[in-house]
């Protein structure tokens, strides 16, 4: 293995953003995200870039908002709770199609639930984000390596659709250790930007005018323009991974932290004779729905495993079949689901003991 | 290659013992995964941290079966008992267990933390002489190799002492089957 290090899966999603050329970082304190704000905090002056913990969520969202019109790298973070109050400004970074890179760490419950493990968010995170109705791209790391690499992908992604891009963690992978190869440390050019606000008087750099922010654009063009973005991401950004799934009776769908578990179980049914499989989304907007296009006839059934209350994946889960396959839905709330459950839950799928999922 | 948890209470040193211990697994070219539990107090309350070391992709950072299980006090081993693996390794601090019979579908090796840390005027390397006596009972990775790649983490931290290393060896030394 090339050159690791140990680390957390928040820890590695700072260091990864520094190495992408993110020179602009503000944030408010919330669990299980604070060791992004705390690492930003204590890495960002050395790279000559500005970190603020602002007074607020909303705060430290207007202020991304600003470093973002002037073409820097930026990202911002939070969690359960502290998310919600990021939904007014991530509306406006899409109306402007400014670039932004925005961790949400789920935790799980409605209002504080808890400060632990969960997957809370994905509906909020998936479906738009605040008012209005336009779309980002949404990333879902389930391993240290890949909060580096996703995070490091979410700021080219956010500069090439110009949008902001999503990471959505969890509680599980934010705070675990384990190895990473962490990428190549890179400058970002900010003038390169031909929307970009430039010139600052106080330096006589002579300021730009700005008119090309997209809002100048007669608004029936600006609409048409919004909705061709929003279809090249859902057409070109769906990823995903199969695990096993090839001659699978029943496929686990599960992202983050449960999709780890469902590994797990994979590996323990089939030792058992039980055929499993997994398709875990790696972006939950645009949802995988090419991942689900030729499942093989072997399959009776697809299970959502989730840290919710409700399924959230579900919904997707049956669009992407057009509800042609048979749908359960395994969900922990807060507790982490075990390896153990997820083979006794498939092996009662399987006896017929199990009501399909409803989804709602 | 095995699931591993160590379970304590707060200021033992339980937490770190898996960093340092995934640390050295992770420089000997294992996989590892390391989660953690703990109360909102630094000392008293209870913590414990999961190891996951193999040499394939770990799935699962919270094993539900444990190889391994490193009790710091008797309440973790009485929680975590039912969740071993039949043949599985159990570590017990003798000097805060009071019980003496063990499950026989288990490997139980015990030792003496405090009198080790107290004879070498360490009072916080129990989690050292657990680890020492843990190396004993698994023979999970060599015990020279893992002597110096110990040292050269507390050196790197700039925290060398040789009585670290010294509790290690004892607790590999003194470790014995119960």
């Amino acid at each position: 293995m090339a050159d690791f290090k140990l680390m957390k899966g928040n820890e590695a999603i700072a260091e990864s953003a520094l190495r992408a050329g993110c020179r602009f970082y503000a944030g408010y304190p919330i669990t299980p995200q604070s060791e992004i704000l705390e690492y930003m905090s204590a890495n960002m002056a050395a790279r000559g870039g500005v970190f603020i913990q602002g007074e607020s969520e909303i705060a430290s969202m207007s202020m991304l908002w600003g470093a973002a019109a002037c073409g820097e790298r930026v990202m911002t973070s939070s969690s359960g709770p502290g998310f919600d109050l990021k939904q007014e400004g991530i509306s406006y970074l899409a109306s402007y199609n400014l670039p932004a890179v925005i961790i949400d760490v789920m935790r799980y419950g409605v209002g504080d639930g808890e400060i632990t493990e969960g997957q809370d968010s994905y509906w909020l995170a998936t479906r738009g984000g605040g008012h209005g109705d336009s779309r980002q791209i949404v990333l879902a790391p389930a391993s240290v390596q890949e909060c580096a690499d996703l995070t490091y992908l979410a700021f080219d992604l956010a500069e090439k659709y110009r949008t902001v891009v999503l990471l959505l963690s969890d509680g599980g992978i934010s705070q675990m250790i384990e190895k990473v190869v962490l990428p190549e440390e890179k400058e970002h050019d900010k003038s390169k930007f031909d929307w970009a606000i430039k010139g600052y008087k106080e330096l006589d750099e002579p300021k730009v005018k700005v008119t090309n922010l997209d809002r100048s654009m007669d608004y029936d063009e600006y609409d048409q323009m919004m909705r061709d973005k929003f279809a090249e991401m859902h057409e070109n950004e769906q990823r995903w991974e199969e695990f096993m799934t090839e001659d699978a009776e029943l496929i686990l769908v599960a992202y983050g932290i449960s999709s780890r578990i469902c590994k797990s179980a994979v590996r323990r049914a089939r030792e058992q004779g039980m055929k499993l499989g997994l398709i875990r989304p790696i972006s939950a907007w645009p949802f995988p729905k090419k991942g689900f296009q030729n499942l093989p006839e072997s399959v009776k059934g697809l299970v959502t495993v989730e840290m919710s209350l409700s399924s959230q994946l579900g919904l997707d889960v049956r669009m992407a079949t057009e509800f042609k396959v048979p749908l359960y839905g395994y969900l922990t709330s807060k507790y982490v689901p075990t390896t153990q459950g997820i083979v006794d839950y498939c092996k009662d799928i399987l006896a017929g003991k199990v009501k399909e999922l409803e989804v709602f | 290659m095995a699931d591993i948890m160590f379970a304590g209470i707060g200021g033992q040193g339980v937490l770190t013992a898996g960093k340092v211990l995934i640390e050295i697994a992770a420089e000997n070219g294992k996989n590892v995964s390391w989660t953690s539990e703990y109360s909102a107090e630094m000392r008293g309350g209870t913590a414990l941290c999961r190891v996951v070391i193999s040499d394939e992709e770990i799935g699962s950072p919270y094993p539900d079966l444990l190889d391994v299980l490193c009790c710091m006090t008797e309440s973790a081993y009485d929680k975590y008992v039912d969740v071993m693996r039949d043949g599985g390794t159990i570590v017990v601090n003798s000097s805060l267990f009071t019980r003496t019979d063990f499950p026989k579908e288990y490997k139980v090796y015990g030792v003496d933390t405090a009198k080790i840390t107290s004879e070498e005027g360490n009072g916080r390397a129990a989690n050292l002489v657990i680890m020492g006596a843990m190396l004993k009972a698994t023979n999970m990775l060599d015990v020279n190799e893992f002597e110096k790649t110990l040292d050269a983490y507390f050196a790197k931290k700039g925290k060398s002492n040789p009585s670290n290393i010294k509790c290690f060896r004892r607790g590999y030394e003194e470790a014995a089957e119960m």
